[in-house]
């Protein structure tokens, strides 16, 4: 069955973008707080992702797992090549996920603490970042294990890559804010969202200006015919999002912003996923070449299309119990 | 190169999975406790039960983040370290992982922030349900983790492929293999048992002060009552377990009672030095015939010995001997602690006696080293394979150069170093500060907790 990998593919990358637009928000709170005007607004800022943290990042393991249960040559390739970027992104997710419950107990260390969860934030979607420009960059294996070296991920595009992911997660945090805060904050929120909107935009330009040019598969991929085609509407559509957020940052209607900019995310990916389709290790393994077996698929299949929405359901439940725009008190 | 990522992967998985089983153990136990108490407040209507709940569902939050965190490494660290093992035995384990995130850790993290933020925002039905959610999350994960543990003990209902990779031929047989259901049953109880032994600390602490009577007590009182149906059970379970080992795992069981010879009328060893060299026991203290009456229930029961196989195929002895005997001295120094509160409780003293208060507060760490001495019987009892029988731990490692597996061994020892004590410092500090009580005149069924202003009516639970 030639569909049955391409389904769980399209689970394991629902599961990575599910991470990136959620954990993308929470992150970019982390990243902005240095720069809120006062205690009393990043108690807010804090306050307004603490119940949803945990379930961000729980994406990020279903991802992890879901890749090991479907595609296990790709988790058996990538996860030994981004040993370095992967295991400082989990030192840096560890400290801001305690920082974030410790800070609410601390009295003298909060600043401490405030400082872990910020650099935290940044070291992760930096680190997040790296993986990604490493990934477009391609990954040698042979039979089905990774045989480069320790620093392969490092380059310059790598590290393009990581600054431009720590803009587009400053721009995710603070849509975030102009949604669920209100007065200094959401002012505070519709600032960087402007700065964060240009800058995320100048990565987009950088990174698909750099990519044609260093990578002869994309570069095939984008000219010529008919993937030109599919490929054309991703930056016209792009361009009218980030105006749409522009327009709307300055509008009545908080919620916008943010929709909007997941837009934007989601249309990054599918770009992405345009270019290196049908590779899951690029420029090597294919879906196909990477999948378990059909028993392991099946079974792992079943489950996930019944428990999904089941999880997709509550997680509405708890956004909407904490509806509305954050004030403190409470945690 | 690869010599030094093996023993250093090794190092740092036993060091950062070991720091990481804590976590779960006393997140399912101290999250069974709030069920039970929430329970007991519907039910009794007395306002302690919901300061207690209130109370612990403040540190249960500061365990829940180490336990996260540390969790999300296990997950990468399978890939990062050990990848040959992931893709060789994928087909099976990897879509328990899978279903642990979907089953267990969505529902968990679906309801962690309606339990910790929402007291005040949902009727109470609706905060004890996902009180509920989390525990059964924290169960589940249980589940699925150690189906894949066992299968790699016991591995049933596969074949392996041309290409050297496991296929899955029954799903039944691959989740319940033959040591699952002690082992679950086993692990679940040791978490509840380290639930309650955390309660009977904070409470004995807090009556050895002569603080908070009637919330000490109440709380002293349950987890006591706990403590007692559980210590005894635990150790019929481990009973079961062993002798489900002994059929499976003949050679780890070997290693735990220090057994070099097979023979008839196996001693029992209490004490010795296991001389691995010599593939003998220095200074040994053994009962005659006893080994055989406990493993085979029969005096001459033919029991193996390490020796039956060769020497490359033993696991590390002395880590399995010892750590052996450090379980069962800890699950009797357990039992007895609760066998003489409950004497207390029968003469009506349990409340009067501060040396027993004492002794409770000191005896919180017993079950969570205990369970580090259990995980090692079986982890390094499993060696010199990591799925038994059929894939060697030298065969799995990643090829990772050593240095950066060195590296980030050394960042994790100073970084779960720290976290420990700051989980330490922000819990003993929670601890100081203490609950906050209600006014006791306050009718608990009549207000939404946090609401004071609530109109009234009872919860329909």
């Amino acid at each position: 069955m030639r569909w049955l990998p391409v389904l769980l593919w399209l689970a394991v990358a629902f599961a990575v973008v599910m991470y990136v637009v959620m954990d993308g928000f929470d992150l970019g709170i982390g990243i902005l707080l240095p720069f809120a005007s006062s205690d009393h607004d990043r108690d807010i800022m804090i306050q307004s992702v603490a119940p949803f943290w945990d379930g961000n990042e729980t994406w990020l393991v279903l991802g992890g797992t879901l890749l090991i249960g479907a595609l296990p040559i790709a988790y058996g390739v990538l996860l030994p090549a981004f040993y370095v970027p992967l295991m400082v992104m989990l030192f840096a997710l560890i400290f801001r996920g305690v920082a974030f419950e410790y800070r609410f107990r601390a009295s003298r260390l909060r600043r401490n603490w405030d400082a872990a969860f910020s650099l935290g934030s940044l070291l992760a979607a930096f680190c997040q970042g790296l993986v990604l420009g490493a990934y477009i960059k391609g990954v040698p294996s042979t039979d089905g294990a990774f045989d480069g070296g320790t620093l392969d991920f490092l380059g310059g595009f790598s590290i393009v890559c990581g600054f431009g992911l720590i803009a587009g997660y400053t721009l995710l945090g603070a849509s975030w804010l102009v949604l669920k805060t209100s007065g200094a904050n959401a002012e505070f929120g519709r600032r960087t969202a402007r700065l964060a909107l240009v800058l995320t935009l100048a990565f987009i330009v950088i990174v698909s200006i750099w990519t044609p040019v260093a990578f002869p598969y994309i570069e095939r991929r984008w000219f010529s015919w008919p993937d030109i085609g599919l490929l054309w509407p991703v930056p016209l559509a792009t361009a009218l999002v980030a105006y749409g957020i522009w327009r709307t940052l300055g509008g009545p209607r908080d919620l916008w912003p943010f929709l909007l900019c997941i837009g934007l995310f989601l249309l990054a990916f599918l770009g992405l996923a345009i270019s290196l389709w049908p590779f899951v290790v690029p420029y090597g393994v294919t879906i196909w070449q990477a999948a378990s077996s059909e028993s392991t698929l099946i079974f792992l299949g079943v489950g996930t299309a019944i428990i999904l929405p089941i999880i997709l359901g509550y997680f509405a439940f708890a956004h909407s119990v904490f509806r509305g725009k954050t004030h403190t008190g409470g945690g | 190169m690869a010599a030094h990522a093996l023993i250093i992967s090794r190092a740092q998985f036993a060091f950062t999975i070991g720091f990481h089983i804590l976590w779960p153990a006393y997140t399912i136990g101290i999250s069974g406790f709030i069920v039970l108490l929430y329970a007991l407040w519907f039910r009794t209507g007395k306002p302690v039960y919901r300061d207690l709940v209130r109370f612990w569902i403040h540190l249960f939050a500061l365990g829940f983040a180490m336990g996260v965190v540390t969790g999300l490494v296990i997950s990468y660290e399978i890939g990062t370290n050990w990848s040959v093992y992931a893709e060789r035995t994928a087909n099976v384990i990897g879509p328990f992982f899978s279903y642990e995130a979907l089953m267990a850790f969505f529902l968990e993290a679906g309801f962690i922030g309606v339990m910790l933020f929402g007291m005040s925002r949902v009727a109470p039905r609706t905060h004890f349900l996902s009180c509920i959610a989390v525990a059964v999350g924290a169960l589940m994960s249980a589940f699925w983790i150690l189906a894949a543990n066992s299968w790699m003990q016991t591995p049933t209902g596969f074949r392996i492929a041309a290409d050297g990779k496991f296929e899955v031929t029954d799903w039944a047989q691959a989740i319940f293999s033959p040591s699952f259901p002690y082992r679950f049953a086993h692990m679940v109880t040791a978490a509840y048992i380290a639930g309650a032994f955390v309660v009977l600390g904070v409470c004995g602490f807090y009556l050895w002060r002569g603080r908070y009577g009637e919330f000490a007590r109440r709380g002293l009182s349950v987890a006591l009552w706990m403590a007692l149906v559980l210590v005894p059970i635990q150790g019929e379970l481990g009973d079961l377990h062993g002798r489900n080992t002994l059929e499976y795992q003949p050679i780890k069981v070997a290693a735990m009672e220090g057994d070099w010879v097979t023979r008839r009328g196996q001693p029992l060893v209490l004490f010795a030095w296991p001389d691995v060299a010599a593939a003998r026991n220095e200074y040994e203290l053994a009962i005659p015939h006893l080994g055989s009456l406990i493993l085979t229930h029969h005096w001459n029961g033919l029991v193996r010995g390490l020796k039956s196989v060769p020497s490359d195929d033993r696991p590390p002895v002395p880590f399995v001997f010892f750590a052996f005997r450090l379980m069962v001295g800890l699950w009797t120094l357990m039992l007895v602690l609760v066998l003489v509160g409950t004497w207390l409780r029968l003469r009506k003293r349990l409340y009067q006696a501060r040396w027993f208060h004492v002794a409770c507060a000191f005896a919180s760490p017993l079950p969570f080293l205990a369970i580090l001495s259990g995980w090692t019987v079986t982890e390094v009892g499993r060696q010199p394979y990591v799925v038994y029988g059929y894939l060697r731990t030298a065969q799995a490692v990643s090829p990772v150069a050593g240095a950066a597996v060195f590296g980030s061994l050394a960042l994790f020892t100073l970084v779960y170093t720290t976290l420990l004590g700051a989980f330490f410092f922000y819990a003993t500090r929670t601890v100081l500060r203490g609950p906050e009580i209600e006014e006791p005149a306050e009718q608990p069924m009549a207000v939404r907790p946090g609401l004071a202003s609530a109109p009234a009516g009872r919860p329909r639970s």
